[in-house]
């Protein structure tokens, strides 16, 4: 009995871990990045410099005259123009089945996008979002504007 | 209740003004490949198909009304962005000799190719994935399919990638790009695919 509690310990333990080594795996990295880009990152504010990871939950923002590109690990390209909120929602992959989901929001500003090896594989998975719709995509390459001032 | 009523009303105005104030767009662009491409808008209402190139998706009182839009609008308001977008990922293939990690000659220069382009490449991140003919043991190629990634790997650290930017795996000989039977030595097969992103 003792034993069989044991187990289910671990077998609870192994499985918090598994989840934490999931949500530490990075979304992507910064791959461009000209004048003030920056990472808002659990109430901390990063510089988004080249070579920088991006992770879910990231808040991606340019000041004006300020660009970043950034490379998902399914190799979806993102690039934001001046004065945009580009929020990670969520992002999974495993390189090896190239299953995964993604969930990209643009708050303000403008997105360009080049899609990847998820949307390929399970279109239905991926989904980038405006304050007022949701874009689906099949296999694609588009831009986003989104006009006004939302700050979150 | 009629404060409330008011109250809701209210918000309902507030949201209105908010969704007027917030104009979106969404472009269509050509595909890379050319190949034949989607995006699908959906809001509250329902749902626009954007199916050719520059069909786009435009908001004005909280209404997504399809418009036909030009490159160079694209470029006007999109160009920016569209200037930052990283440089598109690149794949190599390396051919392997029989039954272990050398190169095929050809794949030499094809690995010298590779290896200037990784260098000049902004903040590289490369998958190494090793495959093997069907010749030999299931377990015996998923060793030697990863022996091949490493020495690949190897090879890329030694021309100065940080290692913890370069990913091996190997995959044996469940992913063949010339299928055959068991047992049949098939040059095409045995190789490594080198992701750069």
């Amino acid at each position: 009995m003792i034993k069989t509690h044991h187990k289910a310990a671990w077998a609870l333990l192994a499985l918090a871990f598994s989840l934490a080594a999931q949500a530490a795996d990075p979304a992507g990295m910064v791959k461009t990045s000209s004048g003030q880009v920056s990472i808002e990152r659990g109430g901390q504010k990063l510089i988004a410099v080249v070579g920088t990871q991006v992770y879910v939950s990231d808040k991606l923002r340019t000041a004006g005259d300020s660009t970043v590109g950034v490379t998902l690990r399914d190799s979806t390209l993102l690039s934001a123009g001046p004065n945009s909120l580009i929020i990670i929602d969520k992002f999974a992959y495993d390189t090896t089945s190239q299953a995964g989901s993604m969930s990209i929001g643009i708050r303000k500003g403008t997105l360009a996008v080049a899609s990847g090896k998820i949307a390929k594989q399970t279109p239905e998975s991926v989904d980038f979002h405006t304050p007022t719709s949701v874009l689906g995509v099949r296999g694609t390459e588009f831009a986003v504007e989104v006009g006004g001032d939302n700050e979150e | 209740m009629r404060n409330e009523m008011r109250l809701s009303l209210l918000s309902l105005a507030v949201l209105m003004l908010a969704g007027c104030a917030s104009s979106e767009r969404v472009v269509l662009l050509p595909s890379a490949d050319g190949r034949a491409s989607a995006v699908v808008v959906r809001d509250a209402k329902g749902e626009l198909v954007l199916d050719q190139p520059y069909a786009g998706s435009v908001r004005s009182q909280g209404t997504n009304s399809a418009y036909r839009s030009t490159p160079e609008e694209v470029k006007e308001r999109f160009g920016a962005a569209l200037a930052a977008q990283p440089a598109r990922p690149r794949s190599y293939v390396l051919y392997f000799q029989g039954g272990g990690n050398q190169l095929m000659p050809e794949s030499q220069t094809e690995f010298a190719k590779m290896r200037a382009e990784v260098l000049a490449w902004p903040a590289p991140e490369i998958m190494v994935i090793g495959h093997t003919d069907r010749v030999g043991s299931v377990q015996s190629n998923d060793a030697l399919s990863l022996k091949r990634a490493e020495s690949v790997r190897t090879l890329l650290i030694e021309a100065g990638i940080p290692a913890s930017k370069l990913e091996a795996a190997g995959r044996g000989e469940r992913e063949p790009l010339v299928a055959t039977a068991d047992e049949v030595a098939e040059a095409k097969n045995r190789r490594v695919e080198i992701n750069l992103r």
